[in-house]
């Protein structure tokens, strides 16, 4: 066997200055709290499918959909961009052993905190009872749009303070190869910079002046189409710090390696390529769009199952590898031989084993005519629940259990009620998804305050029962987890933290000559996907004549 | 780039899978006639109530077997609640919205359709079972979403052939 490529330049450790690491931690702190904040809702949403209504429970709460809308804000918005804020950036500065630019680094964190001051504000007072979709001609309070402008210019931030870095490693290293951690960290937050353009111009061009009186009208389907340029990437943009660690760190801390440099790489390009020109497949049942349109984009959101399919592929070798060298034997016999020991390494087996459901439902939603069976019904969230809620946020939930000691110089306070975090978040979203998808595939409404709904279906009562029970169990699986970290970060015992970021290593180096080389040249495979995009959504944009025919309504 | 044999074959079986499941959707649209909706028409929202053919909600013949059902939706009510059609005639449900963003999902059916301003949605079905069929508005509407409910009464004998599927082109939904 060839000698192993470190995944980072230098294998024998890097710190960052203190204030860059603090920056980074607080920038994670603020994503664990809204994860935190957020099911409190979430718990809340569930049970209202189960016929039980707590909204009296929380103080100052109006409606089932503000708790609705700051769920969905705090856990897929706050929560994943600001960790991402945080772990994106050490990851470069840890690959390349620089630290990071330290005005770009300033700006990504008051951005973000302002952002969630604002957007806090506008939830909670309940003039942003919009969902986190912000579908128009529901209109929110200006600060709303604003803070979440905010919250995307910080993303934009920690991608510079990255850029920045890359840029003066490469002037002093011409003609090497960029080492594969801070090759994948800077490719997710550039895809991620990429679809995150529409929603900036329909927020900044028409919502927030709108929001503000500037302009009566806005055109609903406009701006709900530019909403979905980024939306269904910014799915990929939740995922991505997840794979991240799936393929750059999860190997080492199982004892394995990752198979393939290149085949790594390509898989992000995939990634920039294909997560944009997709997001009509969240449309089909829009009218004002084309069929033909429709189906273009259901095609080429069956081509962004692909990398995903590599990825499988590439992790589990990389387990395997691991548990052989731990001794491990026979054909299946090897997954004994995980460290499912390690709270860190089981919530990301868990998290792995739940996204093989979230993406085989995902491939049905993005099925053209059978997307007419379920759309807005519960599977969707019975789905999503699966991949962002669950492959995502486990993930995340899982790097804490290092990340966090790593940041905070503490300990992890109990290795058991992680891992008992771990196992009854699986075990609820399992039971919650089966209640979801088998209550949609009914025909029960998503979004919907079913606890009082004036409606009901015999065929809903089991799937809701099932939802309550279900998301019940995940509420309690992050209680498990706040009490955890917070516990570390107070009480965690000092020195007892890992002294450097678990890096893994490939088997196959990064090839010096031939074509592959050209995998690191980020502007060439940024335009290739700005051309696809523009195939993708050219056809709309340019026969689509813009009517501002909606003013604001504040029915919530 | 040297790639694993089994990394291969499992691609080919992913690429496999992806490839028969298209297929599927094809056979669906082409060969079975199951469409999405697609461009309608546009609408000025504030005078839906004035333009044809929301100017006269409701059900009405337009051809030997094949109904129109115009309904209008609003905040937090569909115009009209009810409507009584014949089983097996083909149903052409036309729709729009006057304010927000509302949805139109028959229960039990494939008809789910998204009402947005400006727009009109419309799409064909063909209900081979007489009965009540609920339609509710799954798209958040604001503070009374979970009251917005109407019916499809579906009217006469049951269907000998099973399906509510066949080529319901209307031609012009593209």
């Amino acid at each position: 066997m060839a000698a192993l490529t470190p995944v980072v330049v230098n294998p024998g450790g890097y710190d960052l200055p203190e204030e860059q690491r603090r920056l980074l931690r607080w920038m994670l702190y603020i994503g664990y709290a809204a994860l935190t904040a957020g099911v409190f809702h979430g718990l809340a949403n569930a049970l209202s499918y189960a016929g039980i209504s707590i909204l009296g429970w929380f103080p100052g709460l109006k409606t089932y959909y503000q708790g609705l809308t700051a769920h969905g804000v705090a856990n897929v918005l706050i929560f994943t961009f600001s960790f991402a804020n945080g772990f994106l950036p050490l990851m470069t500065a840890r690959a390349l052993s620089r630290p990071l630019d330290r005005r770009f680094l300033w700006g990504s964190f008051l951005a973000l905190l302002i952002g969630n001051i604002l957007v806090i504000y506008a939830v909670v007072s309940n003039q942003a009872s919009v969902l986190y979709t912000s579908y128009a001609p529901l209109q929110a309070h200006w600060t709303y749009y604003l803070g979440l402008v905010l919250v995307v210019v910080s993303t934009w931030l920690a991608l510079a303070s990255m850029l920045v870095n890359l840029r003066g490693w490469r002037r002093e290293h011409p003609g090497a190869r960029i080492p594969l951690l801070a090759y994948i960290s800077v490719a997710s937050y550039l895809m991620w910079f990429l679809a995150s353009l529409p929603v900036a111009v329909s927020f900044l061009g028409f919502l927030l002046p709108w929001s503000l009186g500037l302009v009566e009208r806005v055109d609903p389907l406009l701006t709900r189409t530019l909403f979905w340029f980024t939306g269904h990437a910014i799915v990929y943009a939740w995922l991505l710090p997840a794979y991240v660690s799936w393929y750059a760190i999860l190997p080492r801390q199982v004892g394995g390696s990752l198979i393939s440099d290149s085949y790594t790489r390509i898989v992000w390009i995939l990634f920039l390529l294909l997560s944009i020109p997709t997001g009509i497949h969240h449309q089909y049942t829009d009218p004002g769009i084309s069929t033909h349109l429709k189906a273009l984009h259901g095609v080429l959101t069956f081509g962004i199952f692909f990398p995903s399919l590599a990825t499988a592929f590439s992790v589990i070798a990389a387990l395997e590898i691991g548990a052989r060298r731990r001794g491990g034997t026979g054909l299946l016999g090897w997954i004994k031989r995980i460290p499912w020991g390690d709270p860190s390494v089981a919530a990301q087996l868990l998290a792995m084993l739940t996204f093989v459901l979230g993406g085989a439902t995902g491939l049905i939603n993005a099925s053209y005519t059978m997307n007419q069976v379920i759309h807005n019904t519960t599977w969707v969230p019975g789905h999503f629940h699966m991949t962002v809620g669950t492959a995502v946020a486990l993930t995340l939930m899982g790097v804490a259990y290092w990340l966090v000691p790593y940041l905070s110089g503490r300990g992890l306070y109990s290795r058991k009620l992680a891992l008992a975090s771990s196992w009854v978040y699986s075990i609820g979203i399992v039971i919650f998804a089966r209640g979801m998808i088998s209550g949609g595939l009914h025909g029960m409404p998503r979004r919907t305050f079913m606890a009082e709904a004036t409606y009901f279906q015999p065929e809903w009562r089991l799937p809701g029962i099932l939802t309550g029970v279900g998301g019940t169990l995940m509420f309690i699986g992050v209680m498990f987890f706040f009490v955890v970290i917070g516990l570390t970060i107070v009480a965690g015992r000092r020195g007892e933290q890992p002294q450097d970021i678990p890096v893994s290593d490939t088997l196959t180096a990064p090839a010096l000559t031939g074509w592959e080389p050209r995998l690191d040249r980020f502007g060439l495979w940024f335009a290739a996907a700005v051309i696809l995009i523009a195939i993708a959504y050219g056809p709309f944009f340019l026969s689509y004549s813009p009517a501002a025919v909606s003013p604001g309504f504040k029915v919530f | 780039m040297k790639v694993h044999t089994y990394e291969k074959a499992f691609l080919a079986v992913g690429l496999a899978v992806l490839l028969v499941c298209g297929a599927a959707l094809v056979y669906a649209t082409a060969v079975q006639g199951i469409h999405l909706p697609g461009v309608a028409g546009r609408i000025d929202p504030r005078r839906v109530y004035q333009t044809p053919p929301f100017n006269k909600p409701g059900v009405r013949e337009v051809g030997p077997g094949h109904y129109q059902a115009v309904i209008v939706s609003q905040t937090w009510a569909f115009v009209p609640p009810v409507i009584r059609v014949p089983v097996n005639a083909k149903i052409t449900f036309i729709a729009t919205t006057v304010d927000v963003i509302h949805g139109f999902n028959v229960e039990g059916t494939r008809l789910n359709m998204m009402l947005v301003p400006g727009q009109v949605s419309r799409n064909s079905y063909r209900f081979s079972a007489p009965g009540e069929y609920l339609v509710i508005c799954h798209e958040y509407c604001g503070l009374g979403h979970h009251t917005m409910a109407g019916k499809v009464v579906v009217e006469g004998a049951a269907a000998d052939r099973a399906g509510g599927d066949e080529a319901d082109d209307d031609g012009e939904d593209h």
